[in-house]
Protein backbone atom coordinates (compact mmCIF):
# COMPACT_ATOMS: atom_id res chain seq x y z
CA UNK A 1 0.00 0.00 0.00
CA UNK A 2 2.75 2.42 0.46
CA UNK A 3 1.44 3.89 3.46
CA UNK A 4 4.87 5.54 5.60
CA UNK A 5 4.26 4.92 9.17
CA UNK A 6 6.99 5.52 11.51
CA UNK A 7 6.48 5.49 15.67
CA UNK A 8 8.72 7.51 17.99
CA UNK A 9 9.60 6.38 21.27
CA UNK A 10 11.85 5.23 23.91
CA UNK A 11 12.82 1.78 25.15
CA UNK A 12 10.45 2.12 28.21
CA UNK A 13 7.75 4.77 27.45
CA UNK A 14 4.13 3.46 28.88
CA UNK A 15 2.78 5.98 26.67
CA UNK A 16 4.28 4.63 23.29
CA UNK A 17 4.00 1.20 24.29
CA UNK A 18 0.25 1.69 23.83
CA UNK A 19 0.60 3.03 20.08
CA UNK A 20 3.19 -0.12 19.39
CA UNK A 21 0.05 -2.32 20.95
CA UNK A 22 -2.52 -0.69 19.30
CA UNK A 23 -0.58 -1.00 15.68
CA UNK A 24 0.36 -4.44 16.67
CA UNK A 25 -2.79 -5.72 17.24
CA UNK A 26 -3.95 -4.36 14.03
CA UNK A 27 -1.30 -5.35 12.08
CA UNK A 28 0.42 -2.52 10.79
CA UNK A 29 3.53 -2.01 9.78
CA UNK A 30 5.65 0.50 10.75
CA UNK A 31 9.10 1.73 11.16
CA UNK A 32 10.46 2.74 15.25
CA UNK A 33 12.85 5.34 15.98
CA UNK A 34 13.91 5.68 18.96
CA UNK A 35 14.43 8.47 20.82
CA UNK A 36 16.85 9.86 23.94
CA UNK A 37 15.25 11.96 25.69
CA UNK A 38 18.29 14.03 27.18
CA UNK A 39 18.84 14.34 23.46
CA UNK A 40 15.89 14.77 21.49
CA UNK A 41 16.16 14.78 17.85
CA UNK A 42 15.16 17.72 15.58
CA UNK A 43 12.55 15.51 13.90
CA UNK A 44 10.81 14.79 16.92
CA UNK A 45 10.96 18.64 18.39
CA UNK A 46 9.77 19.36 14.73
CA UNK A 47 6.50 16.47 14.70
CA UNK A 48 5.70 17.91 18.53
CA UNK A 49 6.80 21.10 19.27
CA UNK A 50 4.22 21.81 21.61
CA UNK A 51 4.66 19.40 24.29
CA UNK A 52 8.37 17.92 22.59
CA UNK A 53 7.64 14.33 23.95
CA UNK A 54 7.22 10.66 22.67
CA UNK A 55 5.05 8.96 21.11
CA UNK A 56 5.04 10.48 18.21
CA UNK A 57 3.11 8.85 15.40
CA UNK A 58 3.65 10.08 11.86
CA UNK A 59 1.39 8.80 9.14
CA UNK A 60 2.04 10.00 5.89
CA UNK A 61 4.46 12.35 6.70
CA UNK A 62 1.75 14.10 9.21
CA UNK A 63 2.68 14.15 13.34
CA UNK A 64 -0.02 13.21 15.67
CA UNK A 65 1.06 13.82 19.42
CA UNK A 66 -0.16 12.40 22.45
CA UNK A 67 -0.65 8.73 23.11
CA UNK A 68 -4.78 8.64 23.33
CA UNK A 69 -4.80 11.13 20.96
CA UNK A 70 -2.82 8.72 18.67
CA UNK A 71 -4.90 5.54 19.10
CA UNK A 72 -8.47 7.45 18.33
CA UNK A 73 -6.53 8.35 15.01
CA UNK A 74 -5.33 4.46 14.42
CA UNK A 75 -8.68 3.46 15.17
CA UNK A 76 -10.12 6.02 12.67
CA UNK A 77 -7.54 5.43 10.51
CA UNK A 78 -7.43 1.69 10.19
CA UNK A 79 -11.25 0.20 10.87
CA UNK A 80 -10.00 -3.18 11.14
CA UNK A 81 -9.66 -5.13 13.89
CA UNK A 82 -11.93 -2.43 15.80
CA UNK A 83 -10.97 -1.24 19.26
CA UNK A 84 -14.17 0.45 20.72
CA UNK A 85 -17.46 -1.22 20.78
CA UNK A 86 -19.45 -0.19 18.00
CA UNK A 87 -22.69 1.49 19.98
CA UNK A 88 -22.15 4.96 21.14
CA UNK A 89 -23.44 4.33 24.83
CA UNK A 90 -20.57 1.58 24.83
CA UNK A 91 -17.73 3.35 23.43
CA UNK A 92 -18.97 6.68 25.78
CA UNK A 93 -18.22 4.15 28.59
CA UNK A 94 -15.19 2.63 27.28
CA UNK A 95 -13.52 6.21 26.83
CA UNK A 96 -14.70 6.96 30.34
CA UNK A 97 -12.76 4.54 31.81
CA UNK A 98 -9.85 5.69 29.44
CA UNK A 99 -10.10 9.17 31.21
CA UNK A 100 -10.46 7.86 34.70
CA UNK A 101 -7.20 5.79 34.12
CA UNK A 102 -5.41 8.68 32.51
CA UNK A 103 -6.75 11.40 35.47
CA UNK A 104 -6.92 9.19 38.37
CA UNK A 105 -4.68 6.00 38.03
CA UNK A 106 -1.91 7.01 36.59
CA UNK A 107 -1.42 10.40 38.28
CA UNK A 108 -1.45 8.49 42.12
CA UNK A 109 0.99 5.65 41.03
CA UNK A 110 3.35 8.45 39.81
CA UNK A 111 2.76 10.59 42.97
CA UNK A 112 3.34 7.41 44.48
CA UNK A 113 7.03 6.89 42.95
CA UNK A 114 7.99 10.05 42.90
CA UNK A 115 6.89 11.37 46.95
CA UNK A 116 7.77 10.31 50.27
CA UNK A 117 6.44 10.84 53.88
CA UNK A 118 2.79 11.81 54.07
CA UNK A 119 2.36 12.24 50.54
CA UNK A 120 3.31 9.03 49.43
CA UNK A 121 0.66 7.67 51.82
CA UNK A 122 -2.02 9.41 50.02
CA UNK A 123 -1.01 9.03 46.72
CA UNK A 124 -0.83 5.05 47.52
CA UNK A 125 -4.05 5.49 49.14
CA UNK A 126 -5.70 7.17 45.83
CA UNK A 127 -4.14 4.56 43.97
CA UNK A 128 -5.86 2.10 45.70
CA UNK A 129 -8.97 3.65 45.47
CA UNK A 130 -8.55 3.79 41.76
CA UNK A 131 -8.19 0.32 41.47
CA UNK A 132 -11.36 -0.58 43.22
CA UNK A 133 -13.34 0.97 40.89
CA UNK A 134 -11.62 -0.60 38.16
CA UNK A 135 -11.95 -3.99 39.88
CA UNK A 136 -16.01 -2.97 40.09
CA UNK A 137 -15.90 -2.07 36.18
CA UNK A 138 -14.33 -5.94 35.50
CA UNK A 139 -17.20 -7.84 37.06
CA UNK A 140 -18.63 -10.14 34.23
CA UNK A 141 -15.64 -9.32 31.77
CA UNK A 142 -12.07 -11.20 31.50
CA UNK A 143 -10.66 -8.01 29.91
CA UNK A 144 -12.02 -4.49 29.86
CA UNK A 145 -12.89 -4.76 26.54
CA UNK A 146 -15.12 -7.89 27.34
CA UNK A 147 -13.45 -10.97 25.16
CA UNK A 148 -10.98 -9.49 23.19
CA UNK A 149 -7.95 -6.17 24.00
CA UNK A 150 -9.99 -3.03 23.54
CA UNK A 151 -8.56 0.40 23.35
CA UNK A 152 -9.59 0.44 27.78
CA UNK A 153 -6.93 -2.41 28.35
CA UNK A 154 -4.64 -0.79 25.55
CA UNK A 155 -4.81 2.37 28.01
CA UNK A 156 -4.23 0.94 30.94
CA UNK A 157 -2.05 -1.79 30.19
CA UNK A 158 1.06 -0.22 31.82
CA UNK A 159 -0.20 -1.33 34.85
CA UNK A 160 0.52 -5.09 33.65
CA UNK A 161 3.96 -4.78 33.94
CA UNK A 162 5.21 -1.35 35.46
CA UNK A 163 2.66 -2.47 38.43
CA UNK A 164 5.44 -5.22 40.05
CA UNK A 165 7.86 -3.41 39.02
CA UNK A 166 7.11 -0.54 41.37
CA UNK A 167 6.14 -2.67 43.98
CA UNK A 168 9.51 -3.99 43.62
CA UNK A 169 11.05 -0.36 44.10
CA UNK A 170 9.13 1.11 46.46
CA UNK A 171 8.88 -2.18 48.61
CA UNK A 172 4.90 -1.23 49.05
CA UNK A 173 1.65 -3.22 47.67
CA UNK A 174 -0.58 -1.81 45.05
CA UNK A 175 -2.20 -4.84 43.84
CA UNK A 176 -3.19 -7.76 46.04
CA UNK A 177 -4.28 -10.72 44.55
CA UNK A 178 -6.57 -10.90 47.58
CA UNK A 179 -8.18 -7.49 47.11
CA UNK A 180 -7.95 -7.01 43.73
CA UNK A 181 -8.81 -10.78 42.21
CA UNK A 182 -9.75 -9.80 39.32
CA UNK A 183 -7.73 -6.85 38.55
CA UNK A 184 -4.89 -9.22 38.94
CA UNK A 185 -6.23 -11.76 36.87
CA UNK A 186 -6.66 -9.09 34.17
CA UNK A 187 -2.65 -8.14 34.55
CA UNK A 188 -1.89 -11.72 34.21
CA UNK A 189 -4.27 -12.63 31.04
CA UNK A 190 -2.91 -9.32 29.78
CA UNK A 191 0.47 -9.59 29.88
CA UNK A 192 0.58 -12.70 28.35
CA UNK A 193 -1.53 -11.88 25.21
CA UNK A 194 1.88 -12.57 22.11
CA UNK A 195 1.07 -9.42 20.84
CA UNK A 196 1.88 -7.53 24.29
CA UNK A 197 4.05 -9.81 25.90
CA UNK A 198 6.76 -9.56 22.83
CA UNK A 199 7.31 -5.86 23.41
CA UNK A 200 7.85 -5.48 27.23
CA UNK A 201 10.91 -3.82 27.97
CA UNK A 202 13.43 -5.58 29.88
CA UNK A 203 12.17 -6.10 34.12
CA UNK A 204 15.76 -5.87 35.43
CA UNK A 205 16.70 -2.23 32.91
CA UNK A 206 12.82 -1.11 34.13
CA UNK A 207 13.71 -1.36 37.68
CA UNK A 208 16.81 0.36 37.91
CA UNK A 209 15.33 3.19 35.40
CA UNK A 210 12.33 3.42 38.19
CA UNK A 211 15.16 3.48 41.14
CA UNK A 212 17.47 6.17 39.68
CA UNK A 213 14.42 8.50 39.11
CA UNK A 214 13.32 8.31 42.30
CA UNK A 215 16.36 9.24 44.00
CA UNK A 216 16.89 11.96 41.38
CA UNK A 217 13.60 13.16 42.57
CA UNK A 218 13.80 12.52 46.37
CA UNK A 219 17.70 14.63 45.53
CA UNK A 220 16.04 17.62 44.22
CA UNK A 221 13.47 18.31 47.29
CA UNK B 1 -41.33 11.80 23.37
CA UNK B 2 -41.01 8.40 24.34
CA UNK B 3 -39.31 7.69 27.98
CA UNK B 4 -36.46 6.37 26.92
CA UNK B 5 -34.96 8.63 24.05
CA UNK B 6 -35.64 11.74 26.52
CA UNK B 7 -32.45 13.13 27.33
CA UNK B 8 -31.52 14.70 30.78
CA UNK B 9 -28.64 17.04 31.12
CA UNK B 10 -27.23 17.37 34.78
CA UNK B 11 -25.17 20.59 34.89
CA UNK B 12 -24.55 23.57 37.48
CA UNK B 13 -24.55 26.74 35.73
CA UNK B 14 -20.88 28.26 36.19
CA UNK B 15 -19.41 25.53 35.36
CA UNK B 16 -17.77 25.59 31.76
CA UNK B 17 -17.41 21.47 31.74
CA UNK B 18 -21.93 21.22 31.90
CA UNK B 19 -21.91 24.90 29.69
CA UNK B 20 -19.93 22.62 26.64
CA UNK B 21 -22.62 19.93 26.49
CA UNK B 22 -25.61 22.42 26.71
CA UNK B 23 -24.13 23.94 23.78
CA UNK B 24 -23.93 20.94 21.72
CA UNK B 25 -26.81 19.90 22.61
CA UNK B 26 -28.40 23.21 21.01
CA UNK B 27 -26.42 23.31 18.31
CA UNK B 28 -27.89 19.60 17.33
CA UNK B 29 -31.07 20.64 17.92
CA UNK B 30 -31.89 17.96 20.84
CA UNK B 31 -34.85 19.00 22.76
CA UNK B 32 -33.34 17.92 26.68
CA UNK B 33 -34.45 18.41 30.19
CA UNK B 34 -31.37 20.61 32.18
CA UNK B 35 -31.46 20.02 36.09
CA UNK B 36 -29.10 22.50 37.64
CA UNK B 37 -27.59 20.63 40.77
CA UNK B 38 -25.83 22.63 43.70
CA UNK B 39 -22.47 21.14 43.82
CA UNK B 40 -22.26 22.38 47.56
CA UNK B 41 -25.53 19.71 48.02
CA UNK B 42 -25.64 17.26 45.31
CA UNK B 43 -28.85 15.19 44.70
CA UNK B 44 -29.11 11.76 45.32
CA UNK B 45 -29.55 11.39 41.61
CA UNK B 46 -25.94 12.75 40.88
CA UNK B 47 -24.31 10.70 43.03
CA UNK B 48 -25.89 7.25 41.63
CA UNK B 49 -25.42 8.46 37.74
CA UNK B 50 -21.76 9.79 38.56
CA UNK B 51 -20.85 7.55 41.35
CA UNK B 52 -17.17 7.50 40.46
CA UNK B 53 -16.45 11.11 40.36
CA UNK B 54 -19.94 12.71 41.62
CA UNK B 55 -19.55 15.58 39.32
CA UNK B 56 -21.00 17.60 36.74
CA UNK B 57 -21.98 17.46 33.62
CA UNK B 58 -23.58 13.72 33.32
CA UNK B 59 -26.09 13.20 30.32
CA UNK B 60 -28.39 10.73 30.56
CA UNK B 61 -30.13 9.35 27.20
CA UNK B 62 -32.35 5.78 26.92
CA UNK B 63 -32.00 5.80 30.92
CA UNK B 64 -28.22 5.73 30.90
CA UNK B 65 -26.11 8.43 32.02
CA UNK B 66 -22.45 9.24 30.20
CA UNK B 67 -20.16 11.54 32.38
CA UNK B 68 -17.05 13.09 31.64
CA UNK B 69 -17.55 16.39 29.08
CA UNK B 70 -15.83 15.50 26.21
CA UNK B 71 -16.88 11.96 26.37
CA UNK B 72 -20.28 13.47 26.37
CA UNK B 73 -19.33 15.47 23.55
CA UNK B 74 -17.91 12.74 21.54
CA UNK B 75 -21.44 10.61 22.06
CA UNK B 76 -24.01 14.06 21.26
CA UNK B 77 -21.95 13.65 17.76
CA UNK B 78 -22.56 10.16 17.11
CA UNK B 79 -25.79 9.82 18.19
CA UNK B 80 -27.40 12.89 16.68
CA UNK B 81 -26.42 13.01 12.87
CA UNK B 82 -28.35 16.84 12.43
CA UNK B 83 -26.80 20.25 12.87
CA UNK B 84 -23.31 20.87 12.98
CA UNK B 85 -20.83 18.16 12.94
CA UNK B 86 -18.51 18.48 15.90
CA UNK B 87 -15.65 15.96 15.00
CA UNK B 88 -14.82 16.90 10.94
CA UNK B 89 -14.66 13.05 9.33
CA UNK B 90 -10.86 13.31 7.96
CA UNK B 91 -9.01 10.97 10.73
CA UNK B 92 -5.92 13.59 10.56
CA UNK B 93 -8.59 16.68 11.41
CA UNK B 94 -10.02 15.03 14.15
CA UNK B 95 -6.29 14.11 15.76
CA UNK B 96 -5.74 17.64 16.13
CA UNK B 97 -9.40 18.79 17.11
CA UNK B 98 -8.77 16.08 19.88
CA UNK B 99 -5.30 16.94 20.82
CA UNK B 100 -6.04 20.67 20.65
CA UNK B 101 -9.90 20.73 22.82
CA UNK B 102 -7.73 18.49 25.55
CA UNK B 103 -5.02 21.19 25.73
CA UNK B 104 -7.76 23.72 26.03
CA UNK B 105 -9.52 21.83 28.59
CA UNK B 106 -6.19 20.53 30.65
CA UNK B 107 -3.23 22.56 30.23
CA UNK B 108 -5.26 26.26 29.36
CA UNK B 109 -7.65 25.59 32.22
CA UNK B 110 -5.12 24.14 34.55
CA UNK B 111 -3.02 27.57 34.21
CA UNK B 112 -6.07 29.81 34.99
CA UNK B 113 -6.31 28.06 37.94
CA UNK B 114 -2.78 28.46 39.32
CA UNK B 115 -2.61 31.90 38.39
CA UNK B 116 -6.03 32.33 40.39
CA UNK B 117 -4.36 30.42 43.13
CA UNK B 118 -1.51 32.56 43.43
CA UNK B 119 -0.56 35.86 44.82
CA UNK B 120 2.60 38.10 44.89
CA UNK B 121 5.79 37.76 42.73
CA UNK B 122 4.85 33.45 42.37
CA UNK B 123 1.74 34.77 40.04
CA UNK B 124 3.79 37.04 38.09
CA UNK B 125 5.52 33.51 36.29
CA UNK B 126 2.36 31.87 36.33
CA UNK B 127 1.09 34.53 34.31
CA UNK B 128 3.73 34.19 31.94
CA UNK B 129 3.11 30.10 31.69
CA UNK B 130 -0.62 31.30 30.64
CA UNK B 131 0.44 33.33 28.14
CA UNK B 132 3.26 31.04 26.80
CA UNK B 133 -0.31 28.15 26.37
CA UNK B 134 -2.08 30.79 25.13
CA UNK B 135 0.13 31.56 22.25
CA UNK B 136 1.06 27.82 21.82
CA UNK B 137 -3.02 27.60 21.13
CA UNK B 138 -2.46 31.18 19.17
CA UNK B 139 0.22 29.17 16.76
CA UNK B 140 -1.54 25.99 16.50
CA UNK B 141 -5.01 27.67 15.56
CA UNK B 142 -2.81 28.50 11.99
CA UNK B 143 -4.26 25.20 10.90
CA UNK B 144 -7.58 25.39 11.23
CA UNK B 145 -7.81 29.21 10.09
CA UNK B 146 -5.10 29.34 7.38
CA UNK B 147 -6.02 32.34 5.63
CA UNK B 148 -6.12 34.09 9.25
CA UNK B 149 -9.42 35.22 9.69
CA UNK B 150 -11.73 32.79 11.97
CA UNK B 151 -15.45 33.23 10.50
CA UNK B 152 -18.14 31.38 12.19
CA UNK B 153 -21.43 30.55 11.49
CA UNK B 154 -23.67 27.87 13.93
CA UNK B 155 -23.78 25.60 11.25
CA UNK B 156 -20.09 24.83 11.14
CA UNK B 157 -19.26 25.18 14.44
CA UNK B 158 -17.14 21.98 15.79
CA UNK B 159 -16.02 20.37 19.11
CA UNK B 160 -13.05 22.68 19.17
CA UNK B 161 -15.33 26.05 19.23
CA UNK B 162 -17.72 24.66 21.82
CA UNK B 163 -14.80 23.96 24.32
CA UNK B 164 -12.92 26.92 23.47
CA UNK B 165 -16.01 29.41 24.13
CA UNK B 166 -17.27 26.93 27.35
CA UNK B 167 -13.83 27.94 29.01
CA UNK B 168 -13.27 31.54 27.82
CA UNK B 169 -16.34 33.30 26.62
CA UNK B 170 -16.46 34.85 29.87
CA UNK B 171 -12.76 36.21 29.46
CA UNK B 172 -13.82 38.91 30.69
CA UNK B 173 -14.82 37.96 34.10
CA UNK B 174 -11.52 36.66 34.31
CA UNK B 175 -9.45 39.57 33.50
CA UNK B 176 -11.99 41.45 35.81
CA UNK B 177 -11.17 39.22 38.71
CA UNK B 178 -7.44 38.03 38.06
CA UNK B 179 -6.42 41.41 36.46
CA UNK B 180 -4.85 40.07 33.40
CA UNK B 181 -5.69 40.10 30.24
CA UNK B 182 -6.24 36.74 28.86
CA UNK B 183 -7.03 37.30 25.68
CA UNK B 184 -4.55 39.76 24.43
CA UNK B 185 -4.99 41.02 20.95
CA UNK B 186 -1.42 41.62 20.80
CA UNK B 187 -0.02 38.13 22.17
CA UNK B 188 -2.49 35.95 20.39
CA UNK B 189 -4.32 37.85 17.76
CA UNK B 190 -5.80 34.53 15.85
CA UNK B 191 -7.73 33.42 19.26
CA UNK B 192 -8.61 37.10 19.97
CA UNK B 193 -10.38 37.03 16.62
CA UNK B 194 -11.70 33.86 17.04
CA UNK B 195 -13.26 34.54 20.18
CA UNK B 196 -14.61 37.68 18.93
CA UNK B 197 -16.34 36.04 15.86
CA UNK B 198 -17.63 33.07 17.99
CA UNK B 199 -19.29 35.70 20.79
CA UNK B 200 -21.03 37.45 17.92
CA UNK B 201 -23.31 34.19 17.84
CA UNK B 202 -26.51 34.76 19.39
CA UNK B 203 -26.74 30.97 20.68
CA UNK B 204 -22.94 31.07 22.51
CA UNK B 205 -23.50 35.01 23.61
CA UNK B 206 -27.04 33.32 25.43
CA UNK B 207 -26.49 30.07 26.65
CA UNK B 208 -23.36 31.88 28.45
CA UNK B 209 -23.61 32.75 32.07
CA UNK B 210 -23.99 36.85 32.28
CA UNK B 211 -21.42 39.15 33.28
CA UNK B 212 -21.81 40.07 36.58
CA UNK B 213 -23.35 36.84 37.94
CA UNK B 214 -20.44 35.10 36.66
CA UNK B 215 -17.81 37.71 38.48
CA UNK B 216 -19.85 37.35 41.72
CA UNK B 217 -19.38 33.67 41.74
CA UNK B 218 -15.84 33.75 40.85
CA UNK B 219 -14.47 36.31 43.49
CA UNK B 220 -16.30 34.03 45.90
CA UNK B 221 -14.54 31.06 45.03
CA UNK B 222 -11.45 32.59 44.57
CA UNK B 223 -11.43 34.33 48.22
CA UNK B 224 -12.80 31.43 49.69
CA UNK B 225 -9.93 29.15 47.96
CA UNK B 226 -7.16 31.61 48.97
CA UNK B 227 -8.92 31.68 52.65
CA UNK B 228 -8.67 27.93 53.18
CA UNK B 229 -5.33 27.51 51.36
CA UNK B 230 -3.91 29.90 53.73
CA UNK B 231 -5.47 28.57 56.96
Amino acid sequence: MGEEVKVFRTWSSPFALRVVWALDLKGIKYETIYEDLSNKSPLLLQYNPIHKKVPVLLHNSKPIAESLVILEYIEDTWKHRPLLPQDPHQRANARFWIKFGEDKVFPAVRDSLLKQGKEQEEAHEAALESFKLLEEELKGKKLFGGEEIGMVDIALGWLANLVSVLEEVLVLKFIDEHKFPLLSAWMRLFADIPVIKQSWPPRDKLVTKYIAIREARLATN
Amino acid sequence: MAEESKVTLYGYWPSPFAKMVEIALKLKGVPYEYVEEDLTNKSQMLLSLNPVHKKVPVLVHNGKPIAESLVILEYIDETWKNGPQLLPMDPYKRAQVRFWASFVQQQLQDSMIKVAMTEGEAREKLVEEAYEKMRLLDEGLKSFFPDGNPSIDTEHLGLLDVVFVSFFGNHKVHEEVLGFKVIDPEKTPLIHCWLKALLDLPLLKETLPPHDKMVAFIKFINESALKSSTA
